[in-house]
């Protein structure tokens, strides 16, 4: 844990929840309880940057009309979660962002999602240029057939050409960043599926930041984790917040209320509301998001 | 409390059915097993040391099967380094480039009629496209009807072995920016190798038996013969010819070499089962 | 971000290696259709002379004369169809006994272990039921069923005409039930397939009302699998067509059409292994290969009909 501290940028402090507010919430009978929020006060307030924008996006199935005019920004190293019922399309959004929908036909976006003021829906756009750039993490772990070092090298190999040392170091800093480097450095040769799932999850997490990415995405990487296994994956998210712009699709609010610093609420394939994670979570502007939040649906 | 009529009735059909049914099992394993039975017999007595030593004998005289059994080895061998990787390629193409197009659903569909044309037919094919075309038999030809025989086995089973690898792993893989190649050579075909090695095996043991199209191709010979580009002997052929001979030297030797190539098709089929269930028992 | 500057010109090789690799398995998925076009193409180019000489008149032509160049295809084609019909009607009943019984009767500690041996059945080449046929088989008929089917069944006015003529051994009988025992593993293993497609909800439904196991298996079963069933039959069908070898050494090699179910006969595939080294003349060639055309057309039709109605069981199970 201390050589993650000495790695992370040190001009934030991240601060993490204490324990009497990881306590389940108990149902009280008539007000009903909203999710805590992590308050991290001592992040410096400084000039944030926008990593992404999305201009009037919309997105087809076919002929299902599943995003309907999104407008929202990424902020760089910032986390921004997305949150809704399921189907409101926040997985769908998300496979946008690196195109990943490309590798099925039929599908069609609309608009602009502007990164670094590219807009990378531009059919010139270079896919595997792009998705180089942007690392994803699944709901459910993907490591490959492979040892666990190739796991990790795999994205290194595509795009570098590096001595076997240089190799070696970057695959070992990719697994200490995703805290597995003491349960994986014995066993580098063996295969990545004798890892246990949590374990697989953050060999996946390893793998997208061994190439490093601008953008980390994650699609609900803790819904298929032991508890133990999310708050070690949660921790790592706000350790990995300070180098990349994260944006984060969860089904848990209260996951979204601990990690992110931005929340979007999803419904039906609209935006309804995006602001600050505090702000949403206390002060929701519209009904529907009071709704969801306080568990009147979803 | 009395069983009414019509369940009886029920009954009674019932278990004339099953009894059928249990009849028909026992008939027609007995009746394989009669086949295998005598098959042991006969062939085990012509099982020698010399079986595997000496070549074709003429009619009335010992000998043994060495160049039949090294014409098959060498056909079946050049047979599948030649069909199995066009069967692994279109096997590709049909998993990984085209899962619903129409062309791939003719591929598909002409694929598996390939896969149970009659293999004479086959033969008569390379026939007139090599035998006649390079004025001789051969080997090659031989070769070739096996690989035409080979390639459709092949691709049904990496198909369907490729089919199975999840498609969150082709995702994970191209979303690190991987091109498609690589997703398909590294991933997928890394995690489908087990099953798609053991498509070819079955492959293998399919030809291992097939006489007719090596009638009129590879034809036989009677002596040594590393040459590839003239008639080669092989196994089937020669228990084909020797067994519907009257000699009984050579009628001996043809149940021996019908046992040997019973033996290794079982062997090859039962490795690729031992394979297969190994595979599904690590994960 | 250094290693970012490399990767345009990395990523415009890997396309290229990209479409290179596509349109290499595109090629080789066409070569399976070419060699479908091709194996057409060069029947239907080597059959052509005799098919213009003796014009529809082969179909029905029982003669096959090598010396006066005088061939038809009637008796091939009749021993074709005939062994097969009689190997199914051996082998269908006995198939669905056995998938009926792999399916509903079973012991679960047999299921798998049978289950394998069966498939392992269907990979025996088919040389090895010819000559079990020929030194086995033939003989045991020879000696005591064909005579014991001559003073009966041969006795009766009317079908006794099957069973006319002399207890070869060999003959159309003999080869239609090593063909029979020959397909009869293929088709367990296809019918055991179909009926596993079957959802156990919808069978244990139907126990549950109290229903025995055949009125499971013809009221649930069969319906829902119908389709499959006949497709499994038509595959069966369309090997035991194409066999060459099983038939090839107890057919008796015989050009002629008769009446009876033991005399010697000859098929189309038995045909060509016994004759086509031999042949000498274009005629005799042209016929042969015309011979192996008509197999090719038959056998396609019949496999062609299988297939989809297999696939229409597929895609019915999928839903």
């Amino acid at each position: 844990m201390e050589q993650l501290q000495e790695m992370t940028s040190s001009d934030t402090e991240t601060v993490h929840s204490g324990p009497e507010e990881r306590e389940p919430e108990r149902a009280a009978p008539v007000s009903v309880k909203r999710p805590t929020v992590s308050r991290d006060k001592t992040i410096p307030a400084r000039a944030e940057v926008d990593k992404v924008a999305v201009n009037n996006l919309n997105f087809y199935y076919k002929d299902y009309h599943a995003l309907k005019d999104i407008n929202l920004t990424l902020r760089d190293k910032r986390v921004t979660a997305f949150i809704g019922p399921s189907g409101c399309g926040k997985s769908t959004l998300l496979r946008v962002l690196n195109r990943i929908y490309g590798l099925y036909p039929g599908l069609k976006a609309t608009g602009e999602v502007m990164v670094d003021g590219v807009n990378i829906l531009d059919p010139k756009q270079d896919l595997n240029l792009l998705r180089s750039r942007i690392g994803m993490v699944f709901q459910k772990p993907t490591p490959f057939p492979m040892s666990i070092f190739d796991n990790v090298a795999f994205g290194i190999r595509l795009y570098e050409k590096l001595s076997h040392s240089e190799l070696q170091d970057r695959v070992e800093q990719a697994l200490r960043r995703a805290a597995i480097w003491d349960e994986a450095k014995d066993k580098l040769k063996q295969s990545g599926l004798s890892l246990s799932g949590g374990q697989q999850q953050r060999l996946c997490i390893a793998r997208a930041v061994a190439v490093r990415p601008e953008i980390i995405l994650l699609d609900e990487p803790t819904s298929a984790l032991d508890p133990l296994s999310t708050q070690k994956v949660e921790e790592l998210i706000s350790e990995l917040k300070s180098d990349y712009c994260i944006a984060i699709v969860t089904h848990n609010m209260q996951q979204a209320a601990r990690s992110s610093d931005y929340t979007a609420f999803m419904y039906l394939g609209e935006l309804v509301e995006f602001s600050e994670t505090e702000a949403l979570f206390t002060h929701p502007q519209k009904k529907q998001t009071e709704d969801y939040i306080t568990g009147r649906f979803g | 409390m009395a069983i009414s009529p019509l369940y009886a009735k029920r009954r009674v059909i019932n278990v004339m059915v099953m009894g059928c049914s249990i009849s028909a099992t026992v008939i027609g394993i007995t009746w394989l097993g009669l086949v295998l039975y005598a098959l042991l017999l006969n062939g085990f007595s012509a099982i020698s040391l010399d079986l595997f030593t000496q070549m074709t004998p003429p009619p009335g005289s010992k000998g043994g099967l060495l160049n039949p059994i090294f014409g098959s080895l060498v056909m079946t061998l050049v047979a599948t380094l030649v069909g199995a990787p066009i069967g692994i390629l279109a096997g590709t193409f049909l998993a990984e480039y085209s899962r619903g197009g129409r062309f791939a659903e003719v591929i598909r569909f002409i694929n598996d009629i390939l896969l149970s044309a009659p293999s004479i037919i086959v033969g008569l094919f390379v026939y007139e496209l090599v035998v006649v075309r390079m004025g001789h038999f051969s080997a090659w030809a031989g070769a070739t009807a096996l690989a035409i025989i080979v390639i459709p086995v092949v691709v049904r089973t990496t198909e369907d072995m490729l089919n199975l690898v999840p498609n969150s792993l082709r995702e994970a893989a191209a979303a690190l920016g991987s091109p498609k190649w690589k997703v398909i050579v590294m991933v997928s075909y890394r995690a489908a190798r087990q099953g798609m090695l053991t498509g070819i095996m079955l492959a293998v043991a399919r030809i291992a038996g097939e006489t007719a199209p090596l009638l009129f191709t590879a034809l036989n010979n009677q002596f040594w013969s590393t040459n590839l580009n003239g008639p080669m002997a092989n196994l089937p052929v020669v228990i084909f010819q020797f067994a519907m001979s009257p000699y009984a030297d050579w009628q001996s030797l043809a149940w021996g070499g019908a046992l040997l190539v019973t033996f290794a098709i079982l062997v090859l089929n039962i490795t690729a089962r031992v394979l297969t269930s190994w595979n599904s028992f690590k994960k | 971000m250094q290693a970012a500057a490399a990767r345009p010109g990395q990523a415009r090789f890997q396309l290229i290696l990209d479409l290179g690799f596509k349109y290499l398995t595109f090629f080789f998925a066409g070569v399976v259709l070419l060699v479908l076009c091709g194996v057409i193409f060069t029947l239907v180019h080597g059959a052509w002379p005799a098919l213009k000489l003796f014009g529809l008149g082969f179909f029905i032509n029982e003669s096959w004369n090598p010396v006066t160049d005088n061939f038809g295809a009637l008796a091939p084609i009749f021993g074709t169809i005939v062994t097969s019909l009689i190997a199914m009607l051996i082998g269908v009943p006995l198939s669905l006994g056995v998938a009926i019984f792999l399916t509903e009767l079973c012991p679960g500690v047999l299921k798998r272990p049978l289950g394998v041996v069966i498939e392992l059945l269907a990979g025996v080449p088919s040389i090895i039921y010819g000559i079990w046929g020929l030194f086995v088989l033939a003989p045991f008929l020879q000696e005591h069923v064909q005579p014991f089917l001559i003073d009966t069944l041969g006795q009766v006015p009317g079908i006794g005409k099957l069973f006319a003529g002399p207890p070869l051994g060999i003959g159309i009988l003999t080869a239609g039930i090593i063909l029979g025992l020959m397909v009869l593993p293929f088709i367990s293993s296809i019918m055991r397939d179909v009926f596993e497609t079957v959802p156990s909800v919808l069978r244990e439904s139907a126990y549950g009302l109290g229903a025995t196991t055949w009125e499971v298996i013809w009221s649930v079963v069969l319906p829902f699998t119908r389709v499959g069933v006949v497709g499994g039959i038509m595959l069966g069908l369309g090997r035991a067509l194409g066999e060459t070898m099983a038939v090839t050494f107890v057919i008796g090699n015989a050009h002629r059409v008769t009446g009876s179910i033991l005399a010697p006969g000859t098929t189309i595939s038995a045909s060509l292994a016994n004759e086509f080294t031999e042949a000498v003349g274009d005629v005799y060639m042209s016929s042969l290969i015309a011979l192996g055309f008509i197999l090719f057309i038959i056998t396609f039709i019949v496999l062609a009909i299988a297939k989809t109605m297999l696939l229409r069981l597929q895609a019915r199970a999928g839903n």
